[in-house]
């Protein structure tokens, strides 16, 4: 049975994936025989070239993805580099994980509250200190250059890299490379630089690229952040896609295979940056140079930390203050009133979408929970862990930008008539847990100290009893954050439950979004907020839990 | 080939006209209970969702019907979603029952022949309908309903103020740009194919075009450079004026008015005359703010609801299309407290009771009077509609 199950995942995630993408590369080539149309397979990419506004789209997208993951890595690196020596970076990991569960719609649609013209950033300063009676003219959000999605990217994915940066640091000896270097006079900073970085960069190769995938590819954010006239290559994607004329799948087809090119050439020039950072700094660690103190970096990278956790903990707080917001008239540097009222009157809206998200985002979570713990025990129990390329499958759909297979998989459910169908949402929520949930999951379950299953078979107790009475029990919180982060994983996603979900199904993500257009911002606030803290009271059961079922167990409770 | 379609519709027609008897109705009823109604609706603005809610709470009161709104941000991706569903075959059981619709959409679903009906006929209610005083419930932007879609709303294109910055509204489109130009960046539109954008694009259309009559006709490409000619003009010199310049639009109508409220615009453009006063009333606009039309006359035209010829819950469907012509509907989304959306009833037809109804709705500080209004220009055929959609975009879309 169990030996059936890696393989098993595997069908479920490549088989529609490969289907997807076949389903994207056809009509990208004039092929399209569910529509009952052909062209010539030069055609769709003709009407592609001549779509006009695709130079700026196709600009935007990369700007605005390059910089972001470009800037994020730094900022990541940096604040390893700067702090990795501190007493409270130990505890990042807890602190970091509920930012990283705040969906990216819901930081999107808050960071615009916060910076847009008439957002609280200006209420706040005007009109005594700028004298902006009116909001001004210039441009915060949707910004010719697409920098405020930019920014927002930086502030979604620098907690992600973070973490991953963390987590391989506990693969690597660290502290003792640290101690070496730091006998040999070099500087904390220039010594991790040189010793440790080195060793944690191949590991979060496989991140990295998803965040630059995704900066890439994103379709929420930039909907809710970027220009419009014309928006990012991906959203203009979607347009075509919903176009009533259905001739526009041909180069909705054709951009999604450009998309995908553009995220691997993207993922190629990423790795040749690496390669040659590579090459010169051996020469720069061969030279020797020892590095100061370091205080200049450390300063630029606390100020860089601090701001980016700032504006990410502002943009939440604005959320929240306009979903109780009364009237709030600009320049008011507050609302007149504080009040429930847009909940109370949102409430029956709002319970629907909570549902689908709650259920849609269990079952994901859980199916993900099983097939990864299975794969886990599978694993183990033949002694073999998963091979660098099966890292690489697992990490496809976070590489492949979603637009680009999403649409084949539409077509393939409407011939199977499972669009719209529970399952379709569910498996299509599935693609992106199952990933998440695996990462966050191997290494605690690797690292369950071998003896305890070997205790357990000496008493007799089959590989099975082991598994649910002995590994299942003590790696409790591991797997419950886990399961956090899968669910979270599941209630941010926006273009999966539009395509699998055939518009039947609204969850909390596509409300907002779609909310976001023009609806009064109370509403949006009210939406924006309940999908961002359904991962965080998530996150609050998977810490609180365990400590209660264990409150009488004082040695189960420090594990994990 | 063509004729024999032609008259094989024409059969239709006459079949389903013909066959209208009273216990139809109590039949479609009967089917109708129990039925799950996926209304694909544009879901831009949160009073219309709330409307529509409260619309699901008294079908299923009425007729057993579940309704569920389908959010969605253009109405066209419930056509593209119909016509995927039907190009791949899917003849019954799809997933569209009810579509919020008007315009080029219909169009596109009458030609391709994706709407179930005629059905109006069937719904009891359509007997109320002011269908001579109100002409445009049974055309489409000129093209025939044939009653494969119901009225179920007046909408006229109205230009909202604030009266603490404009003092002197311009009375027609050149001389809104004059008054752009003496105000640059108070003024913005939200880009096609947001539809309040594009109808303000008609509207300039309609204005400044030499001979109106050619818009009633579908769009022929020699005539099209002439009769837009100086609407790019007009546009052209407008753009620098705009709000960011014309480089940047807002992203739709309710994003218009936010920003109307924000101050960072001294305009809103609205299809529903009524909705200013309904948003001051819930201290979402200042209280200066005021409506005002063109001399000229604004677009005017009426929005419906169609049944897609796969739906899965026709029955259903056409349930809540007759509770939508309902004199208790239409009453509740004139008043400005709820919508603030003309009605498409014919008042004086209707009984004393459900009269009152109607006589009581408190129009609010900033709606104009029927005679205020004035009269609503005819839409153009919609071909006209995408094609200028299309050049705008090329043009200024860059």
């Amino acid at each position: 049975m169990l030996r059936l199950v890696p393989p098993l995942t595997l069908l479920l995630f490549l088989g529609p994936i490969a289907a997807g993408l076949a389903g994207t590369l056809l009509p990208a080539f004039g092929h399209l025989p569910v529509l009952g149309m052909d062209l010539a397979p030069s055609d769709p990419w003709r009407m592609l070239a001549g779509a006009p506004g695709l130079g700026t789209a196709l600009t935007l997208t990369l700007t605005s993805g390059l910089l972001s993951a470009a800037l994020s890595y730094t900022l990541a690196v940096g604040l390893c580099a700067a702090f990795h020596d501190r007493a409270w970076f130990a505890r990042l990991r807890v602190t970091l994980a509920p930012l990283l569960a705040v969906p990216h719609a819901a930081l999107a649609i808050g960071f615009a509250f916060l910076i847009a013209p008439s957002g609280w950033i200006a209420r706040l300063i005007s009109p005594w200190l700028t004298g902006w009676e009116t909001p001004p003219g210039f441009a915060t959000v949707a910004d010719p250059y697409a920098l405020a999605l930019t920014m927002a990217l930086m502030l979604k994915e620098t907690p992600f890299l973070l973490l991953m940066i963390l987590a391989a640091l506990n693969q690597v000896p660290s502290n003792r490379l640290m101690a070496v270097s730091r006998t040999l006079g070099y500087g904390p900073i220039t010594g991790w630089l040189k010793a440790v970085l080195p060793l944690v960069q191949r590991q979060i190769r496989l991140p990295l690229y998803a965040v630059l995938a995704y900066a890439l590819s994103n379709v929420d954010m930039a909907i809710v952040l970027a220009p419009d006239t014309p928006p990012p290559l991906a959203v203009q994607l979607l347009r075509w896609f919903n176009d009533p004329d259905l001739a526009m799948r041909f180069p909705a087809a054709a951009g999604a295979v450009l998309l995908c090119l553009v995220v691997a050439l993207a993922i190629g020039l990423t790795r040749g940056i690496e390669a040659l950072t590579g090459a010169l700094g051996r020469r720069w660690i061969a030279g020797g140079s020892r590095g100061g103190s370091g205080t200049g970096l450390r300063l630029a990278a606390g100020v860089g930390g601090g701001l980016a956790l700032a504006l990410s903990l502002f943009s939440l707080l604005a959320l929240g203050l306009w979903s109780l917001a009364g009237r709030w008239r600009y320049p008011d540097a507050l609302p007149q009133s504080i009040g429930l009222s847009t909940w109370m009157r949102q409430g029956e809206t709002l319970a629907l979408p909570f549902w689908t998200t709650l259920w849609a985002g269990l079952a994901a979570t859980l199916i993900a929970l099983a097939l990864v713990l299975a794969c886990l025990e599978h694993e183990q129990r033949r002694g073999r862990a998963l091979s660098q390329r099966g890292l690489w499958l697992l990490y496809l759909p976070l590489l492949v930008p979603q637009v680009g297979f999403l649409f084949g998989v539409q077509v393939l459910l409407v011939v199977a008539r499972l669009d719209g169908s529970a399952a379709a949402l569910v498996w299509s929520h599935l693609l992106f847990v199952l990933p998440y949930v695996y990462l966050a999951l191997a290494d605690p379950y690797r690292a369950l100290d071998a003896r305890y299953e070997r205790t357990a078979r000496c008493l007799g107790a089959s590989p099975a009893r082991v598994f649910w009475r002995v590994k299942l029990p003590i790696l409790l919180k591991p797997i419950l954050i886990a399961a956090a982060i899968g669910f979270a994983v599941s209630v941010s996603q926006y273009l999966p439950t539009l395509f699998a979900g055939a518009g039947r199904y609204a969850t909390l993500t596509t409300e907002a979004v779609s909310l976001s257009a023009g609806a009064d911002r109370r509403v949006v606030a009210v939406f924006a907020f309940a999908q961002g803290g359904l991962p965080f009271l998530g996150f609050l059961l998977a810490l609180l839990l365990p400590a209660w079922l264990y409150r009488h167990r004082a040695g189960l409770r420090r594990i994990g | 080939m063509r004729i024999v379609k032609i008259m094989l519709a024409a059969l239709a027609l006459a079949t389903g006209i013909g066959t209208v008897k009273a216990d139809d109705w109590s039949d479609t009823l009967a089917k109708a209970r129990g039925q799950t109604v996926y209304w694909n609706a544009w879901a831009g603005d949160e009073r219309i969702n709330t409307y529509i809610q409260w619309v699901g709470t008294r079908v299923q009161a009425e007729y057993g019907v579940t309704l569920r709104h389908v959010k969605l941000a253009d109405t066209a991706e419930a056509v593209s979603r119909v016509l995927a569903e039907k190009t791949a075959g899917r003849v019954e059981g799809g997933s569209v029952d009810l579509i919020w619709i008007n315009g080029e959409n219909f169009a596109a679903m009458k030609r391709g022949q994706m709407l179930f009906g005629p059905f109006t006929q069937k719904l009891p209610n359509f007997k109320l309908v002011d269908t001579k005083g109100k002409p445009t419930t049974l055309v489409d932007f000129t093209i025939p309903t044939d009653g494969l879609e119901s009225p179920w709303g007046m909408a006229q294109f109205v230009f909202m103020m604030d009266t603490a910055r404009v003092k002197n509204p311009p009375r027609s489109i050149p001389a809104l740009l004059d008054w752009a130009k003496a105000n640059p960046g108070r003024f913005g539109y939200p880009a096609p194919p947001d539809f309040i954008g594009s109808t303000f694009l008609k509207q300039a259309l309609v204005e400044l075009t030499p001979d109106r009559a050619i818009l009633q006709k579908p769009v022929d490409e020699a005539g099209f450079a002439a009769a837009t000619q100086p609407l790019w003009a007009w546009l052209d010199a407008l753009h620098p004026a705009l709000w960011r310049e014309g480089a940047a639009f807002p992203k739709s109508g309710p994003a218009l008015r936010q920003m109307l409220d924000d101050g960072a615009v001294d305009m809103a453009l609205s299809f529903h005359p009524g909705e200013a006063s309904s948003l001051i009333a819930e201290g979402k606009l200042p209280k200066s703010v005021r409506t005002f039309v063109l001399d000229g006359g604004t677009i005017g035209n009426t929005h419906f609801v169609a049944i897609p010829f796969n739906a899965k819950a026709k029955e259903g469907a056409m349930a809540v299309a007759n509770f939508l012509l309902s004199p208790e509907a239409q009453a509740r989304k004139q008043d400005p407290a709820y919508w603030g959306d003309g009605t498409v009833l014919d008042l004086a037809a209707l009984p004393a009771a459900d009269k009152a109804r109607f006589e009581a709705i408190q129009l609010g500080v900033a709606t104009l009077s029927p005679q205020e209004l004035g009269t609503a220009l005819p839409e153009p055929h919609p071909s006209w509609m995408t094609r200028i959609e299309e050049e705008w975009l090329k043009r200024y879309s860059r």
